[in-house]
């Protein structure tokens, strides 16, 4: 039993992301009959970048939501949607990334595949990281709302023309089941799944490629990581900076330095390598005498 | 900024998160999602 709970315990966050995963995409049905949910439930955002049209999905996705919101003809303020951002990004920040989100643990799970040599990172990842909040506002934000046809709607640009993520769980399995979709595919699809096929092959290469340079959704819960109830903090009189959480870390972050840093999807490695557990979440705060007050 | 106003500010952005979500709901922004969400996107699934 105490194997059995340690074992549990070790894999907690894989466990989570595949309950997560699981129960928020099971609508069985849909992946018999080639279709879709129609229930009330899809007027309520998940967390994560969770397609819409993935036929065992649930609810709805927030940046699909975002788009079809701002892109309508009597919205120009996506009230309700940017009210659930702020709540999930208050309380925990980019943990959604880490632990909740569908394509997330796809890469990671991609990631795991082994390969010659793993990059920590890719080369221009500097610049290329900044790459998300373009898509944020260029794809998400300013396109939908201005780019509009003679009635005044937009186009949700991010779903059709970038995101893997609804590729792969809504295009690919309504493709393969449905025959009247099939029967339309054409250019666009064709270029999605090349998107998709990159993000693939790098995702064996690096750690999750989408999450770093390309998903708005992380782009926006990174904004909350310094300030969100959920964060970590150093404990400077027990940290030696021996760089331990920094070498772990997938995201390559370095956590002695910035633990709340936007990139942070809050996988807990470093606070399970830290050879003197100096790196605590906000929780446990109150009890850290030697932790830093400065803005980290 | 300390730990106590980090605190205070995340709790003023869940607030107001919670009254954008009451005057969305009270516009009928959920009618668009819910509408958007339970016919298949098209544009999401590389149709267009």
């Amino acid at each position: 039993m105490v194997k059995l709970l340690k074992k549990i315990k070790a894999h907690i966050r894989l466990i989570v992301q595949v309950g997560f995963t699981a129960i928020t995409n099971s609508y069985i049905n849909g992946y018999v009959e080639g279709n879709i949910f129609k229930g009330p439930s899809k007027a309520v955002c998940v967390p994560g970048l969770n397609c819409y049209s993935c036929p065992g999905a649930l609810g709805s996705c927030p940046i699909g939501s975002l788009q079809a919101v701002l892109g309508s003809r009597n919205y120009k303020f996506a009230f309700y949607v940017l009210g659930f951002l702020m709540i999930v990004g208050a309380l925990c920040g980019r943990l959604v990334c880490g632990w909740l989100c569908p394509f997330g643990l796809i890469q990671d799970l991609l990631y795991k595949i082994p390969f010659i040599k793993k990059l920590k990172k890719l080369p221009g990842d500097k610049v290329l990281k900044w790459l998300k909040y373009v898509i944020l506002v260029v794809f998400v934000l300013l396109l939908p709302m201005f780019a509009v046809d003679i009635i005044g709607q937009g186009k949700p640009w991010f779903c059709e023309y970038i995101c893997p993520s609804g590729t792969l769980s809504a295009g690919v399995p309504l493709v393969l089941l449905n025959e009247n979709i099939r029967s339309i595919i054409g250019w666009l699809y064709a270029w999605k799944l090349l998107i998709l096929g990159i993000i693939i092959l790098l995702s064996i290469l690096v750690y999750r490629p989408f999450c770093r340079y390309l998903c708005p959704l992380g782009g926006i819960y990174g904004l909350f990581n310094p300030i969100s109830l959920y964060r970590y903090k150093v404990d400077a009189a027990k940290c030696t900076k021996c760089g331990k959480c920094q070498k772990v870390c997938n995201m390559d972050i370095k956590v002695y330095e910035t633990p709340n840093s936007i990139e942070c999807i809050r996988c807990g490695a470093c606070k399970k390598a830290c050879p003197h557990k100096a790196i605590q979440n906000n929780s446990v705060y109150k009890k850290c005498s030697g932790c830093e007050k400065d803005d980290r | 900024m300390t730990e106590k106003r980090k605190n205070i500010f995340a709790t003023g952005i869940l607030c107001v998160g919670v009254v954008f979500v009451i005057i969305g709901v009270y516009r009928n922004e959920v009618h668009i999602v819910l509408q958007k969400a339970i016919n298949i996107c098209l544009e999401c699934i590389g149709i267009g």
